[in-house]
């Protein structure tokens, strides 16, 4: 058995881009005595480099009542220091020729800058600096807090696609706080003040809750070098609280949505369904589920769009998506957008009968190697991107994963057999899990 | 400002200047047999190879009746070439793993290819079907004119799509500058496949196509596969569109709609892209209005006001017309005062121009961020064509800073008083703006 796996697995290989050096080669992993993991991708093709570091805290490790906040102190952090005036991290920045910026997510917050390579110590002064010593005065506080308040105006209050999402998540995660915006609800906002912030600040923001990720044209040893004299002397939060959130009891009914909006001119249904996430050395089941929204609805040639876009032209898009790059449960949704004259109730049940022919029939092998060929290429073509690259690492470890297990992520996802994937799918599948939402107009003509 | 921050950048301005930027970016000129010219820039150390092709012209060639046409050409060319149909084309991209975006701009059709060296053979004999012998098969028009219809009712309920759609239309009228380029339901829906193969005849032509190519790839065999990849294409395709003089009058434009926030575009005239002072008003933008949160126009509605998320500014020199150009979005109860600020900062700049610490820091930026572009072998195929398409010399990567580094503080005080015309800035709205009226 173990010699035959052997001999498969020599099979793939060799079907595979022939001298493709890979990531493994490119990374070194260190840790530093106050528990701040390092993370260093060399790429030697230009003289740039990207810094990140990356806190394990995002909008779901806040407390119930101030959502919004990791991401309103995200904005804050450029707010200034002790040594530094408010603004002046970025215009630092671009005096030296580089770029800024920060993002926050369900799992992370992360901070950025893209720079010539031998300004490397520099960025790690400043960012070692706003890890422990914001100031923050109540002006700066009320302005921000507009800016925030706008922000969630264009990306959210403006569009009724992503009104309908804040609606599918809250109505998805009973007890989780995946179901809170990332954002923050608006009534919340509003309120947010300084101690919000000051105390998410105080209890996330420390090296032993930190990744430092550097990419580009840089050798390990001279950033362990810097990261040792300039985060080194931060101690590590000896409080940093477990990370442990409220979790999902057993979901036992279905839950449907209807929103409606006069600004919706296509209208379309999705279905998201709890599922599983990659797990520390348990990947498996996210793999197969990874290789099952390719195989339904990845791309052209998938099943979703083969059936209800090309075979019968009912549908304008079908598709399905999941991400398995989550701390806890995550979701795997299909999605149907209907041809004209094809209503929503009808979109719904071509959508199910398709994934149960899917089922009932099993996975294309053709269609299944297609794919893995893909992802075999992907990590060739990943390579021209140390930015990506250091994203991915940034997530996974903040996500609860190691770099191992980035690392056997590739291999895993080529070792999925055909019987995995339907299994995968007969357990995903579960309509107690599920919420269906359906974003139509106002006056939608049924016909 | 702390001491430890002048430290630092006096420092980096001495070692920016020794930033070794001729020696990273090493473009060779590639002309193939039947006369087609490439340029390309060798990276052998991933076993890939991005291909950009470009053919001006673009969505601006759309017949008198025909809006819509390019852009649905373009959307079929993925869609059955040769022997193979729909299907079997996306089948076989995936299984060489190649992938291909075309995509239109009002000025051009784009290609972006990416394929590994290893079937690079195949990829571009796909590649090359795709091009020469798209089959515009009636069931893939019908499929692909309803997503377009689709998107297009979806655009109309979108006040980003709507405001720029406002502002074109009033600059550019019967210009096919002045419409979307996916057309209207009504003129898509009545494009015939004949339409689509003119369109294609009119668009993809030799005479206009530029090619940048970055990866692991020699010159010699850059050269071999060009002339087959084009074979078949027309030597010549339709006349250009006609140049069109910007008119604008300062003033707001309101477009009601029903969002909380209102979003507006501003501008008035541009400069084209060799235009002398085009360098100067470039920098000048820069400290207006580019991409840092220091930029004037974010500084004073963002940072100090909390007005918007965002507010920028940006030079668009077009083919046939050059605009400048800012956006902004902000609660309906503050748009109003977020417009004044802007008008204000608008007319300060063309009466007094720049301080020269500004100019110094934007300098600064430029120059050091410049070589940060190279970032990846698609991003780098993508800069060569831009080059070629706005007429630089293959040097350009290596002298461009020093073009930058030549600007005076006396050149931005003229290109300021020529660029901003405060009488001239018109605002147009989409949203519920209070206190604001066309």
């Amino acid at each position: 058995m173990r010699r035959l796996s052997a001999l498969a697995g020599a099979c793939l290989l060799a079907a595979a881009p022939l001298h493709a050096q890979t990531i493994e080669d490119q990374v070194t992993t260190y840790q530093l005595d106050n528990g701040m993991d390092v993370v260093v991708i060399e790429d030697h093709r230009a003289p740039a480099v990207v810094h990140m570091v990356w806190y394990r805290a995002g909008s779901a490790d806040e407390q119930p009542g101030v959502s919004g906040v990791a991401h309103f102190l995200e904005h804050l952090l450029f707010k200034g220091t002790e040594k530094l005036a408010p603004g002046e991290f970025s215009e630092t920045v671009k005096a030296n020729g580089g770029t800024d910026n920060a993002f926050t997510s369900f799992d992370y917050t992360a901070y950025f800058q893209r720079i010539a390579a031998d300004r490397l110590g520099l960025m790690m002064e400043m960012e070692a600096d706003r890890m422990k010593n914001i100031q923050l005065d109540r002006e700066d506080i009320l302005t921000e807090r507009d800016v925030i308040i706008e922000e969630r105006n264009q990306r959210v209050e403006n569009d009724p696609g992503a009104l309908f999402r804040e609606q599918r998540m809250a109505a998805q995660y009973l007890n989780h706080p995946y179901g809170t915006p990332i954002i923050g609800w608006r009534h919340e906002m509003v309120n947010l003040d300084l101690e919000d912030a000051l105390a998410y600040y105080e209890r996330f923001y420390s090296p032993n809750n930190a990744v430092l990720v550097v990419a580009g044209d840089v050798q390990p040893d001279e950033v362990l070098a810097l990261a040792q004299e300039h985060y080194g002397p931060i101690p590590r939060n000896a409080e940093l609280p477990e990370r442990v959130r409220p979790s999902e009891p057993p979901q036992m009914a279905e839950r449907r949505i209807s929103f409606e909006d006069p600004r919706v001119a296509q209208p379309y249904v999705m279905r998201t369904y709890l599922a599983p996430e990659r797990d520390p050395g348990d990947q498996r089941k996210a793999a197969a589920l990874t290789l099952l929204a390719e195989v339904l609805g990845g791309s052209q040639t998938s099943v979703l769009p083969q059936v209800l876009q090309f075979d019968e032209n009912r549908s304008v898009y079908a598709g399905a998506f999941y991400s398995g790059l989550s701390l806890d449960d995550t979701t795997f949704g299909i999605v149907n957008v209907p041809a004209q004259g094809v209503t929503l109730e009808e979109a719904e049940a071509d959508m199910d009968r398709v994934v149960a022919d899917f089922i009932e029939t099993g996975v294309n092998p053709a269609q299944l190697e297609r794919i893995k060929f893909q992802l075999r290429a992907s990590q060739v073509y990943e390579l021209d991107s140390s930015n990506s690259l250091a994203r991915r690492y940034g997530a996974a470890l903040t996500s609860g994963l190691t770099v191992d297990d980035v690392h056997e992520w590739p291999e895993i996802l080529q070792s999925i057999t055909p019987e995995e994937i339907i299994a995968a799918a007969q357990e995903v599948f579960d309509r107690d899990n599920a919420v269906t939402g359906f974003l139509r107009g106002a006056e939608e003509v049924t016909q | 400002m702390t001491l430890m921050t002048r430290v630092f950048t006096a420092l980096s301005l001495a070692v920016l200047f020794a930033t070794p930027l001729r020696a990273e970016i090493d473009i060779t000129e590639v002309e193939s047999p039947g006369g087609v010219n490439a340029w390309l820039v060798e990276e052998h150390s991933i076993p890939f190879v991005a291909l950009e092709l470009r053919f001006k012209g673009g969505a601006s060639l759309d017949q008198a009746g025909k809006r819509g046409a390019t852009n649905l050409m373009v959307a079929l060319l993925e869609e059955g070439a040769a022997e193979l149909d729909s299907r079997a084309f996306a089948e076989q991209a995936e299984a060489l793993a190649a992938s291909f975006d075309f995509d239109i701009s009002d000025d051009a059709v784009s290609i972006s290819a990416r394929f590994l060296t290893e079937n690079q053979d195949e990829a571009l004999a796909l590649l090359r079907d795709a091009l020469t012998q798209p089959r515009f098969d009636q069931d893939a028009i019908d499929r692909v004119r309803a997503q377009i219809v689709s998107g297009i009712r979806s655009d109309q309920q979108d006040p980003d799509f709507l405001v720029g759609q406002a502002f074109d239309e009033m600059v550019f009228g019967d210009h096919p500058y002045g419409s979307p380029i996916e057309g209207t339901e009504e003129s898509v829906t009545g494009l015939t496949r004949d339409d689509l193969v003119t369109a294609h005849a009119g668009a993809l032509a030799r005479d206009r196509v530029y090619v940048g190519a970055a990866g692991a790839i020699s010159p010699e065999k850059l050269a071999q596969v060009l002339d087959k990849l084009l074979e078949g294409l027309p030597a010549e395709g339709l006349p250009q569109a006609a140049d069109i003089d910007v008119e604008t009058a300062a003033g707001v434009t309101v477009v009601p709609f029903d969002v909380p926030q209102s979003v507006a575009i501003f501008g008035h005239e541009g400069l084209a892209r060799d235009d002398p002072d085009f360098f100067a008003a470039y920098v000048l933008n820069e400290i207006l209005g580019g991409g840092g949160f220091d930029a004037r126009l974010m500084e004073e509605v963002r940072e100090k006001r909390g007005l918007t998320y965002g507010v920028y500014s940006y030079l668009v020199p077009k083919d046939h017309a050059a605009l400048y150009l800012g956006r902004v979005s902000s609660a309906n109860d503050r748009i109003a005062e977020a417009i004044q600020v802007i008008r204000d900062e608008w007319t300060k700049m063309a009466e007094n121009g720049v301080t020269a610490e500004e100019l110094e820091s934007a300098k600064t930026y430029l120059t050091g961020a410049y070589p940060l572009r190279f970032d990846g072998n698609g991003r780098i195929a993508n800069i060569l064509v831009g080059m070629q398409m706005d007429d630089l010399p293959v040097d350009y990567v290596n002298t461009r800073n020093a073009k930058v580094e030549a600007i005076t503080l006396e050149d931005i005080q003229r290109v300021a008083a020529r660029l901003l015309q405060p009488d001239a800035l018109r605002f147009v709205v989409v949203g519920q703006p209070e206190g604001l009226e066309s």
